[in-house]
This record gives C-alpha cells, structure tokens and sequence, in this order.
C-alpha cells in the first residue's frame, strides 16, 4: 500500500488540458512527484517569460507588470477560497491593510531583510485571517460575506484612529534598492514577480495534495465531507487563512511599490473589484488569476484612452473603466461562466480535438459537462465528494481498502488528521 | 508494470512545454532589438518649443467637488501664456490626470507622467495622502514636486529638497485666527470643531498657541469619511457646553453641515472657519442646496447662504468679491478666455479657481525667473533664491528660501457679510468681505504672529493688459 500515498492519488485541477486524469486512473499512483516537477517546470517558464518580458519592455511597463503580480497574489488566495472552498469574502482588502501595515511598521520600528519583512507580513495576515475566520467558519456564505464586508469598512477606520499608523497620512516604505546599477522599477516588478510565481507554486502543490481534496469537499457538502471524516470547521479556517495570507503578501507588495500605506488606498470598492476580477479569470483556477490581475491594472489604463479617443468629459471617462469592467464581466459570465480561463480552456480543448480528430472529452467524462461548465476544479471536486458521500453512507464496511476509497482517498484523510 | 494513460500524458506535457521553448527563444530573439538606449542629454520635459509638467487631481470622487476645478483653472494661465508666444519660446503643456484622491491610482498615475510622458516637473497635485505616497519616489527620479495642493505641515524638510508647499500651512491659519480670538473676543467662551485628520489638528495646533487653555470649553471633531448627515450632535455639545466663539476648521460641505442644525437648534454663536472651507461662493450654494434637500422649499434654500453673514475667516489672496482689485480683474479675464465654458459658466471666480489661477501664475513666474537655459535644477535655484521677488496674487510675497519650502506664509482676517440670497455665477449676487485686520505672517513653529508691513505683489504689465 505504500504507493497509494494519498498526495498521488488525488484528481487533478486546474491544470492544461493535457494533464487532467480521471480519477480511476489507478496507474497514476506510478507518478506520486509529477505534479511537483510539472509545476516546477512551469515555474521556471514562467520566470522566464517574465524576464524576457521586463528586460525588453519600458520601464512604466515594468511597474504595471510588478502590478499585475501582487494582484495575482491576492487573487490567488481569494480564488483558492472561492473557487476551492466555497466561501465568498467581500473584504480582502482588509488583509491587504494588516499586511501593508504590518510592512510599514516593521520598516518603520525595525527595519530588516526585505524577505523577512514579507514574510511577517504575510504571517500577520494569517494571524488575522484565523482570528475572523474562526468565528467566520460558523456562518454560511451571505453571512460570512457581511462579516468581510464590515472588516473591510472598519479597519481603514481603525487605522485611522491610531497614532502608531500615522492617521490620514499613513505611514511611508522604502522601497529596495536595486543591487548595481540596475533599474529600481525593474527590480521591484522582480520581486513582485517572484512572489507570484512562488504563491502559484506553494498553492498550485497544495490544491493536489490532501488539503485541496478536504477544501474542495467541504465545498461540496459539508455533510457529507464531515460524515467522511474532514473536520469542516478546521479546514475553513485554513482556507480563510490561507487566502488571508496571500492577500497580505499582496497588500504588503502595494506597500512598497506604492511607497505608502494609508487608509485611502484601500478602499471597499478594491475589495469589491478584486472579487469580480477572480471571477472573471475564473474562481478556482491559478491561470486564470492572471486574467483578472491584467483586467484590475489595465481596465481603467484602456478605458482612458478610449474615453479620450470618443472626446468624453472627465466624468463620464471617470465611470468608463468601471462601466467597462461590468459589461466585461456580464459577458464573460454569459459567454464563459466559468470564467475567461474556463473560456481559454474550451477553445483549446476543440483545438486539441481539431487536431487529434477525436474527442479528448472522453477522457474526464465528469468534466465536460455543457463545454463551458467545464473547469476541471470543480468536476474533480465533486467526484471526491461524492466519493465520500458514497463511503459515509455505505459506512465504515468499505473503510479498509475498497477501491473507491483508494482512488480517492477521504478515509485516509480521516486517519492521519487524526493522527 | 500497469503503464497505461502514462505515456499520452507525458507526451502533450513535453509538446507544451516545447512549444512554450520555442514562443521564449522567439521573444528572447526579439528582446534584443527592442531594448532601448535612450539618453537624452537635455532636461526632461523640455525642448526648444515646449515644456511637458503633469500632476495628479481629483476629477471625480469624494474630493472632487470644487477642487476638480483647479487644474482646469491652473491650465487657463498655462493657455494664455501659450498664446502669447510662450515662456522663453517654450509653450507649456500640462497633463492632469484624474486619481480620484486615492493614493495607489496617485502612485501609478504618477509613474506614467514620469516614464511615459517624461514630465519636466510635478505640478498642482492635490492631497496629503496622494502627495505623501509620491514624494519618495519623485525625489528618487529628482523630478520637481511642486506647489503641492495641500496646507500639511510636512513639505518643507532637508530630506525632499525637491519639494514645495503653496498655501499656508494650517498652523499659521490657526495661530492668526487664534490671536484674532484671543484679542477680540477676551473672557469669551471658545468651543473647537475640527476634521480628525491632519487639517483639523494642524490648525488647532495653531488656536492652541494662542488661545489660553482655560478658554476653550468644548472640542468636537467630525469623521471626513463619514461625513453624510448634519453634525447635530456636535453642534448641540457646543451649545451645551455655553461656546460664544466656535473656531472650525472644516471642508466646505462640513461648514454647511454644521451651521445648519445648529441654526435649528437656535445656536448662534460667532463662527472663526479656516479659509478652506469659509469660500463663500462654495459654501453659499452648498447650504442652498442641503436645505432644498431637507426642506423641499426655495425660499428656504435661497436663504439658506444667509447664514454664512458675519463668518470671520482667513484669507490669503485678495477676496473674490473685492472686483476693483487689478489681480481680480485679471484672474477672471484669464478664466473666461481660457478655461471651458462650464468651468467659467459654472463657478466663475470661487476660491478654487483663484487657487488655480494663482498656482498657476507662480509656475510661470518660476519658468521665468529660472531663465532661458531651464533644468530642473535652475528652477529649484531660481525658487529657492527669487521666489520673494515674484509677482503673485498672494498678499504677501512668496517665502520659498533654500531652508523654507512653503509658499504664502501670512493672511489677513476678514468677516463675510452676506446677504441672504442666491449666488448666480460669474454674474449675480456676490457676498462681500469686510477686511478686519492688517496682514500678519508667522511660522508654524511658536514663532510669533507679527504684522506684515513689505510691498503686496503687484500685477505684471503682460497680465493687466488682458484685463484691460
């Protein structure tokens, strides 16, 4: 039994199309790394693709790329919690203060390494995401959305009302200094970038390990995920944590590349826009967090200079950008409801049918539903829960190696909890 | 060895990431030719025909009522100046951008001007919160950040030598006002409404210098980013607390909101407001239209801005209403001609088209004074060391010296007197304003408030010529 590590066996998610299994792929329990070194290897492309991309852009270019990575950062976490766990915050903005802040004061009082400052930072708003997401993990979606929704109202006030967070003005950073005569901007969009990649990494890794298999269960039925042994409040609290510390990460990234944190720069309708940019990339999915990063830094850049194109007054070219990203989201939504990486992901699936002349549909029978409904996330997730809705209703009797339960895993998960 | 549904998979996985391969050596390939070498020897932003300055302003969002009119405003002068040959042959281009006051647009905003449109200098931007999040990295590209659009005590320091203030600080309001207070109203008792922010603290630092402790009966403060509703509660602690003399200092809309429910109430005291939000051709019409709000009738609206008779204030160029004064006359020539006709039509000459015109004015003066050879470092020079020889509007010279970088530093104190009735812009009703002290200037340290006894700024010959 030592190769049906439950790390392996797991359904895959958001992943290209061509690396998506069904879950009865006994054979998979072979490859118990791969997912590992397949991220490792997309990392590293990554990487790639940005510096080539930094080094052969201008430097305003730079800083809108630096942008879109510590976007990609909190929405990472918002869509590992939407997308994964099922729970709707309408407040991470809130997060990205106590990172931003935690940033500030620690360069302010006791400045040290740069990574270690983010680090803290991202600790703190871990801190803060297990402090509201305990008593958070007892209300159901609408509620939990009104209890984000106030904390991103009321910290700014918070901080408004302190001393130590420098009121109205806020508190200064210093943003790192490049080493030799490289550029500043650039430099900062390196950092940023590598966040990103390393948060898409870490997440990535643990959405296939027994962790993404709990969350996304619980996200199903959480009757059925804690007949089968998950602890349902446990794992919301990690999740809400876990996304809480990315959106620190990311706040603690705006600290710097702005060069201040105060109470204005995060107001609700960041915490507002940063939702619907994780659902127009597509809630669940790590490629699509991209999508809805480039959306959040370029929208208002284009809406600009379209309103300037068709000569409207500043007002209406004010509301533009927002007027734009709605009408993009409402035909997004309509048009691919999973989101544009849901959308990306159909088209390239009839591609790959164009080109290999069969239906690779075939191959994740759970997944194609209606085409666009079809973001592997989701379909995988339900399998394992309906996995452990079969083994909790069939009890303990298929407990000790059925076959369903070794595909899928959820009694182990209950074992070694436990343990 | 089950090796089945391996193989396929490993195959797409390597196809994609050979294609990916291929995509990156294309882009490393054609990297190489795009990166630029670009050195320009000149000064940024400026060429033999034209000079490219920016800022950053609220066009809309909560703070833009009122000060989106400034930048339009400030562009009239550039405008003028621009069909009058421009400076030195120079003609001005000035690109505001719009960041709704929120301090990261005002950071991004702000790199665009810088490494899109290679701004010579950072001109009129608007905000403690929005400036403060630009001044590190301005000063780390050495571009001007000039006349910033805010009275924070936290312009002028050693360590952003590029930076300079405008306005007076609202410490040297409050130590004017506040002996204003202390000799005309003695044994009276004096109650505080403030903003908690730093405008609110700044300028009862300086009521605190003056008016003695024991004084002050009652301090209340308002939340600017809830403000909505009447301050009742506050306007009633007042009252309660026995207060003659209110000092305030309030934005325009947060005058209004006081003064009404205290009028309700039967609260009458004598109002001493800091010039920023005693405007009365901007609190006028806000009073106005909050009544027909509340009351849905209009001749209670149009009596409404009566309430502003008798208001003592600051101010610190020539009042609106005062229409022989030659920088009057000029300062609304150049709105009307060069400004859109909404702004014109719209607000006329308020005080924060004044600003405008008077912010803008300075610019060109410092282009001028920094002569034909401009840099950014000449015009820093010519700031820091002919700044008190300039021709503005202000009523008393320019202070900027290598050591200080705020602008105006004295006011005078004056009273409104408005009658109840609508303001019609730029014709119409006007209230007037009675002066009732000399000038004074003083420092925002505990330096005293002394009377300002040099020349007022007069109006250039090329400017009076436009007013006719």
């Amino acid at each position: 039994m030592t190769s049906a590590r439950p790390d392996s066996a797991g359904p895959v998610t958001a992943s290209p199309p061509g690396t998506r299994w069904p879950a009865r792929a006994a054979g998979r329990v072979r490859l118990p790394r791969q997912p590992l070194v397949r991220n490792l290897i997309l990392l590293i492309a990554g990487a790639a693709f940005f510096y080539v991309l930094t080094t052969s852009v201008s430097t305003y270019n730079d800083f809108q790329i630096g942008e879109i990575a510590l976007y990609a950062v909190v929405l990472a976490g918002l869509s590992l919690l939407t997308g994964h766990n099922g729970q709707f915050s309408l407040g991470h903005g809130a997060f990205m203060i106590v990172g931003g802040y935690t940033l500030a004061l620690l360069q302010a009082y006791d400045p040290m390494n740069l990574a270690l400052e983010l680090v803290i930072a991202t600790a703190a708003a871990a801190v803060a995401g297990v402090v509201v997401g305990m008593p958070a993990a007892r209300l159901s979606a609408p509620y939990l959305a009104g209890v984000t929704l106030l904390l991103a109202l009321a910290l700014p006030q918070l901080a408004a009302q302190y001393g130590v967070f420098g009121g109205e003005q806020g508190l200064t950073t210093t943003p790192p200094i490049a080493p030799g005569s490289l550029n500043s901007q650039q430099w900062l969009a390196w950092i940023e970038i590598l966040c990103a990649l390393l948060v898409v990494l870490v997440l990535s890794n643990l959405l296939r390990s027994r962790f993404g298999r709990a969350f996304r269960a619980v996200r199903d039925d959480e009757v059925a995920a804690a007949l089968s042994g998950i602890h349902v409040a446990r794992t919301k609290v990690l999740a809400f944590s876990i996304s809480a510390a990315c959106a620190g990460l990311g706040g603690a990234l705006l600290a710097l590349s702005v060069g201040v944190v105060n109470t204005g720069e995060f107001p609700l309708s960041l915490s507002i826009a940063l939702l619907a940019a994780m659902v127009l990339g597509g809630a669940g999915s790590l490629i699509g967090i991209w999508w809805g990063a480039v959306a959040l830094v370029y929208m208002s850049t284009w809406a600009t200079s379209l309103s300037k194109q068709l000569a409207l007054g500043t007002s209406a070219s004010a509301y533009l950008s927002d007027a734009i990203f709605g009408a993009v989201l409402i035909v997004a939504m309509l048009a691919a409801p999973t989101g544009i990486q849901g959308g990306v992901r159909w088209v390239l699936r009839r591609l790959w049918a164009l080109v290999i002349g069969g239906p690779p549909t075939a191959r994740a029978p759970g997944a194609q539903a209606a085409g666009g409904r079809a973001a592997g996330a989701r379909a995988s997730g339900r399998e394992v829960a309906a996995a452990s809705a079969n083994a909790g209703s069939a009890g303990p009797a298929f407990a000790d190696g059925s076959p369903t339960m070794q595909s899928t895993g959820p009694s182990r998960h209950t074992e070694e909890d436990r343990a | 060895m089950r090796r089945r549904g391996r193989r396929p998979v490993l195959y797409r996985s390597w196809v994609a990431v050979g294609a990916a391969s291929v995509v990156l050596l294309a882009a490393c390939g054609a990297g190489v030719g795009w990166t630029s070498g670009a050195g320009a020897a000149s000064t940024t932003g400026v060429t033999k025909s034209s000079i490219t300055i920016g800022a950053t302003v609220p066009l809309t969002g909560p703070a833009a009522p009122g000060y989106s009119e400034i930048a339009p405003a400030m562009d009239a002068v550039f405008k003028w100046v621009n069909a009058h040959g421009g400076v030195y042959g120079r003609k001005i281009k000035y690109i505001y951008l719009n960041d709704k006051y929120d301090p990261s647009t005002t950071a991004k905003l702000t790199r665009k001007l810088v490494l899109t449109d290679h701004i010579f200098a950072d001109v009129g931007s608007l905000g403690t919160p929005t400036d403060l999040a630009i001044q590190k990295y301005l000063h780390a590209e050495k571009v001007p950040h000039l006349f910033i659009e805010s009275g924070c005590n936290c312009w002028s320091t050693s360590k952003y030598p590029e930076e300079l203030g405008w306005q007076p600080p609202y410490t040297t309001d409050g130590k004017i006002l506040g002996m204003y207070i202390k000799t005309h109203f003695p044994g009276k008792k004096i109650g505080e409404l403030y903003q908690d922010t730093e405008f609110g603290k700044d300028f009862m630092k300086g009521i605190q210098m003056e008016v003695p402790a024991s004084a002050i009966v009652s301090k209340q403060s308002y939340d600017v980013t809830t403000l909505a509703g009447a301050m009742t509660t506050q306007m009633a602690a007042l009252q309660a607390a026995g207060a003659q003399v209110v000092a305030m200092a309030t934005i325009p809309a947060a005058t209004a909101l006081a003064m009404l429910p205290a009028y309700a109430i039967g609260y009458t005291p004598q109002y001493v407001v800091d010039n920023v939000g005693a405007d009365a051709p901007t609190v006028g019409p806000l009073l106005s239209s909050f009544t027909q709000l509340a009351t849905k009738t209009s001749s209670k609206a149009a009596a409404a801005p009566g309430l502003l008779n008798g208001v003592i204030t600051n101010i610190y160029m020539p009042a609106e209403s005062t229409a022989t004064n030659p920088w009057i006359k000029v300062e609304k020539a150049i709105l009307e001609k060069y400004t859109t006709t909404t702004v014109w039509k719209k607000h006329g000459l308020d005080g924060n088209t004044e600003y405008g015109v008077a912010l803008g004015y300075t610019f060109v003066q410092a282009l001028q004074a920094a002569g034909k050879n401009l840099t950014r470092t000449s015009l820093m020079h010519a700031l820091d060391t002919k700044a008190k020889s300039f021709h503005t509007p202000g009523l008393v010279p320019l202070r900027y010296s290598t050591k200080v970088h705020y602008g105006y530093m004295g006011s005078e104190v004056v009273q409104e007197t408005t009658a109840a009735g609508t303001f019609k812009t730029p014709a119409g009703t006007w209230p007037s304003t009675k002066v009732l002290s000399p000038v004074y200037t003083t420092t925002t340290g505990r330096g005293p408030v002394k009377k300002y006894t040099g020349k007022v700024p007069s109006v250039p010959k090329a400017l009076a010529k436009l007013a006719g």
